[in-house]
């Protein structure tokens, strides 16, 4: 105890800042410009809304993610139930107070922004877990009763978010839940009969779906079903995709997006405009830049003591590392549209606000990596 | 408790380790597999992909060609073009196209029927496909829609150009335009590239025949749109090309002078240039409103039009089929004395009719003409004569004449509505009727009734041949410069006015074949054509003009539709008291000047009685207005005949 008290009093503000990964702030960083760029072109090759705003939201919350690295680990830890259940407040509240748009209910009207709770929540059940298993002893990981608490836990907010509806975003946290309680190390067993149930309950589940969620399923699995109608964003994005090339159609140039030929550009197919335009060595780029991100997330994992952190940052740059796959697979065609914004690069204040709170208490277990968190 | 905690949490973390080591292979099986996606995208399929992305950009509008415009040997315009007002609509610019089609109604008087056909076709075709609302509004109702337009999203005015004739008298050889059919488009392979809503192809006569050259080259514009179809930019535009103009030998003047001349008959003429076959004149009777077919028949014209007794669509002078008549009697003397059959002296005694095995041959003079020769026989049209001269040529040989002179087969070009016509023999009849020729239908024959079938044109041709003193000629109806060498021969002639041509001068400008052994028999046969038209007795001697300048000589023929019956023939019964219906086909072929023949013309009255009465006075008003304009004619020749 004391040892830990005197390694934490004896870092200072120079210390901090020296073990802070900048190979990780530099790569975050240049993903911003970028996506500051795909903004522009989706603009039209002005500053318009789209724009400005998301240059502002990543200035905001960059700073925001310094501001967390440098709040204790230790704090993290302690208020990571507290954490969840704000969220889950926040998601409740969307249920009875919430904006509908085009649909579905997901957003709560906070004046200065509209906040999507959801997303807030991919985070949130991260910490939830971390926090569970690392207190938990290895012996009981695998008793029964230690696994009631983290299935309440993750299918609660699941439940909250696909009534919204939102199928994608609830699929996406459930991924990340069940990445902490893997890495913790539930038997297979249990995800196998899980998984079992889960097919099981399928049909049923199906029954539930939306008219629009079922053809979109439909229309994945063969796009040319309705070219003009469901399959329409799948072909328009393999068109622009592969239209792009080798080295793209240029800045500005992806006639695809600047004619509306693709939709949703701003958000989900922001990839697409910029693989139209930059070509298969910028798709590329964009790739190695993700990959390099999670491995730098990793790698904190690795070097952090508490297996608090570990957990958390393995799982983090799991969750993190599916997002940015599922809406590379989705705009490859790989996948079916299920509406998930690319990190950083899509548009959309509480996704990048969730990221980067993300990032920052992964930076935070960078700087105080070897301070025990209880 | 702090060591047991801390060998838990080793432990722990090894698991956490060994656990995310397995999901880091998985991710790495993932990068793998999006990397490939795109190699596969990017790479391997970036030509399949920009061609559907240019397919997505670009859209073609296309512009219909102005249609090229036909003359007269005077260069007046006889099928041209006229500024029309039009209104076109694309559907997917307008939000309610029901409430659009019910302000249009009321602007532009529309029919619900035509109401009924534009949603059809809308429903049939792409959204962003115009279509022509109306092709041809007055300039009232244009200036009307006009002020309208701000609440007719989606429509537009057009002013375009469409086909106009100024006169009707040339409809038939000119043929008319309508709308490109679904038949058109399977028949025509030219069309294939060439479709544009609105585009009118030619239907009959030289609008058709002409039809691939006169249509001009499609123009278009293409734009770059966006995914709703809205047009960005313009990227391309390429005007196309109006079609070829084309000239031809006709003469405007004389059609509307003919046309008028045989107004309310059923009846043809064709004149004929005999040195070149030019077709100065083809006009068949009743003509019909060709303006009518350019902008949507209506149906009430259509029915008045086809209900009609005169058959006014028909194109007489080259598809209808007549017998020659007495007409073929310049043909079968010539082919007499061609083969030696008969000399121009021999006689014979005409009592009024002959009897050949029990069978009864009338002439048409019940009293008989008397003795005959050659000369009398065609001066009179004596029938009995020509049944001797038959029945000694035979038809076999009769065939061989009639065929040299362009009988039983086309003479024009590329119309689709001409017909060939039937020269009979004794082969024809074997292979087309499966029974053995008879030799009372060589009588038939020699007078130019029985199986014989021949159009106005051939006729005209025939007199022609035989004017031009024998020599074959092509008719033309296109101006060509090409074969249009007469220096030579206006050189001569400006030397030697009153002297017909020389035959090797002839030989050799024209490259003309002759169509005679001896030159002499077509002399014979062209003096009996002048004593029938200029000497008493003659068949049609009281429509002769006494002017030399006009003189002309000719043939007379009637045509049989229906026999005489023994008893009508005992009762003297005379053609007007017949039905309509039963009347002959009134004939007449001349050539003009008799000392220089320059032009041929054929006439045909169906129906009209004889050719001496109902068809002569027609042919002899035209050759009089046709030799008027000889001058005029000839200065445009002779301009060609320089030497460029």
């Amino acid at each position: 105890m004391f040892r830990a008290r005197s390694i934490q009093s004896s870092l200072s503000i120079k210390d901090k800042i020296l073990s802070i990964d900048y190979v990780l702030v530099i790569s975050i960083f240049i993903l911003g410009l970028v996506s500051i760029l795909a903004m522009y072109s989706t603009d039209g090759g002005e500053l318009k809304y789209h724009t400005s705003s998301h240059i502002l939201r990543f200035f905001i919350f960059f700073g925001m993610f310094f501001i967390v690295s440098f709040i204790q680990i230790r704090f993290w830890h302690s208020q990571s139930y507290l954490i969840y259940i704000l969220f889950f407040i926040l998601l409740l509240g969307v249920k009875y107070f919430g904006l509908t748009s085009s649909g579905s209910k997901r957003w709560l009207d906070l004046y200065f922004m509209n906040l999507q709770p959801s997303e807030l929540m991919k985070i949130g059940l991260i910490l939830f877990l971390a926090k569970y298993y690392h207190r938990i002893s290895i012996e009981n990981i695998n008793q029964i009763r230690y696994l009631f608490l983290p299935v309440v836990v993750l299918i609660s907010p699941i439940i909250l978010v696909a009534t919204q509806p939102d199928l994608g975003t609830s699929l996406l946290i459930a991924a990340g839940g069940i990445t902490v309680a893997w890495l913790a190390g539930v038997r297979v067993k249990f995800f196998a009969i899980s998984g079992f149930a889960f097919l099981a309950l399928l049909p049923i589940a199906i029954s539930f779906l939306k008219p629009y969620q079922k053809s979109r399923i439909l229309t994945f699995l063969n796009p040319e079903r309705d070219p003009l109608g469901a399959g329409y964003q799948i072909i328009q994005s393999k068109i622009a995709i592969g239209s792009g090339g080798l080295f793209g159609k240029g800045f500005l140039q992806g006639s695809q997006s600047y004619l509306d030929y693709l939709p949703e550009k701003h958000t989900d197919f922001i990839f697409t405009l910029f693989s139209e335009e930059f070509g298969f060595f910028g798709s590329l780029f964009i790739l190695l830049l993700y990959a390099l991100i999670v491995w730098r997330i990793v790698k904190i994992g690795n070097v952090t003591r508490s297996n608090f952190g570990k957990l958390y940052c393995y799982s983090f740059a799991t969750a993190f590392f599916i997002y940015v796959v599922v809406n590379m697979m989705m705009v490859l065609g790989l996948l079916p549209i299920v509406g998930s914004p690319l990190p950083i690069m899509s548009y959309g204040g509480s996704s990048m606000m969730a990221i980067m709170f993300g990032l920052g208490i992964a930076m935070s277990c960078k700087i105080y990596k070897d301070t025990p968190v209880n | 408790m702090l060591n047991p905690s801390s060998g838990n949490t080793v432990i722990k973390s090894k698991l956490i380790g060994r656990r995310m080591f397995l999901l880091t292979a998985a991710k790495a099986v993932v990068m793998v597999g999006i990397i490939g996606r795109l190699v596969s995208l990017q790479i391997n399929e970036r030509t399949k992909y920009k061609t559907l992305s240019d397919k997505n950009r670009f859209r073609e509008w296309k512009l219909a060609p102005e249609r090229g415009v036909i003359k007269d040997f005077f260069d007046k315009e006889i099928a041209s073009n006229e500024q029309v007002y039009q209104v076109h609509l694309i559907p997917e610019n307008s939000k309610d196209i029901e409430k659009l089609f019910v302000r249009l109604k009321t602007i532009l008087n529309l029919t619900d029927k035509r109401l009924f056909y534009l949603k059809r076709v809308i429903a049939k075709q792409k959204p962003w496909e115009p279509i022509i609302v109306s092709d041809n509004i007055t300039w009232s109702e244009f200036s009307r829609l006009n002020l309208f337009l701000h609440e007719l999203e989606g429509v537009k005015p057009v002013v375009s150009v469409a086909r106009m004739y100024p006169d009707n008298s040339s409809a038939h050889i000119l043929g008319y335009v309508s709308q490109v059919s679904a038949k058109d488009l399977e028949t025509k392979k030219y069309l294939k590239d060439l479709h544009v809503p609105g585009m009118s192809v030619g239907k009959t006569g030289l609008e058709r025949k002409l039809d691939e050259k006169i249509i001009g080259k499609i123009g278009f514009q293409r734009y770059e749109v966006n995914a709703f179809g809205k047009r960005v930019k313009q990227i391309q535009i390429n005007e196309g090309q109006a079609g070829e103009s084309y000239k031809t030998t006709l003469d405007f003047e004389v059609q509307k002078y003919t046309n008028e001349l045989l107004k309310d008959k059923a009846a043809a003429v064709c004149v004929m240039d005999v040195y070149n076959g030019d077709i100065i004149s083809m006009v068949s009777s009743p003509t019909f409103e060709p303006n009518e077919f350019v902008h949507g028949l209506k149906k009430e014209y259509w029915n008045s039009l086809i209900k009609n007794k005169l058959r006014p669509l028909t194109n007489k002078t080259i598809s209808g089929l007549y017998p020659p008549g007495s007409t073929i009697k310049t043909l079968v003397a010539l082919s007499a004395l061609e083969n030696g059959i008969i000399k121009p002296l021999d006689t014979f005694r005409c009592k009024g009719k002959i009897e050949l095995y029990g069978e009864k041959f009338h002439c048409w003079e019940k009293d008989g003409h008397g003795i005959v020769n050659l000369r009398k026989g065609i001066q009179r049209s004596c029938d009995v004569y020509f049944y001797e001269v038959a029945r000694k040529l035979g038809v076999d040989r009769l065939s061989e004449t009639a065929k040299k002179f362009g009988l039983g087969k086309k003479v024009l070009n590329g119309f689709i509505e001409e017909k060939a016509g039937v020269v009979p023999n004794t082969k024809w009849k074997k292979k087309f009727i499966g029974q053995n020729w008879y030799l009372g239908e060589t009588l038939h024959s020699g007078i130019g009734q029985g199986y014989f079938q021949s159009t106005p044109l051939q006729l005209c041709l025939m007199t022609a041949q035989i004017a031009n003193g024998g020599f074959q000629i092509k008719p033309r109806i296109i101006f060509d410069e090409k074969n249009n060498r007469l220096r030579d021969y206006i050189k001569y002639k400006n030397e030697n006015p009153n002297d017909p041509l020389p035959t090797d001068l002839l030989l050799s400008n024209f490259e003309l074949k002759p169509l005679f052994k001896n030159q002499e028999h077509i002399n014979l046969i062209k003096d009996a054509m002048f004593s029938s038209s200029n000497e008493p007795g003659g068949t049609s001697y009281r429509h002769r003009w006494e002017n030399k300048k006009f003189t002309f000589a000719g043939k007379t023929g009637s045509s049989q539709i229906k026999r005489f019956t023994e008893e009508q023939r005992a009762a003297e019964v005379k053609q007007e008291s017949l039905p309509y219906k039963d009347r002959d086909h009134a004939l007449f072929v001349a050539f003009a000047p008799y000392k220089d023949p320059q032009y041929a013309i054929s006439v045909l009255v169906e129906h009209g009685g004889s050719g001496g009465k109902a068809a002569a006075p027609i042919a002899k008003k035209i050759i009089k207005k046709v030799l008027e304009r000889h001058e005029l004619r000839k200065k445009i020749n002779s301009l060609l005949g320089e030497p460029v």
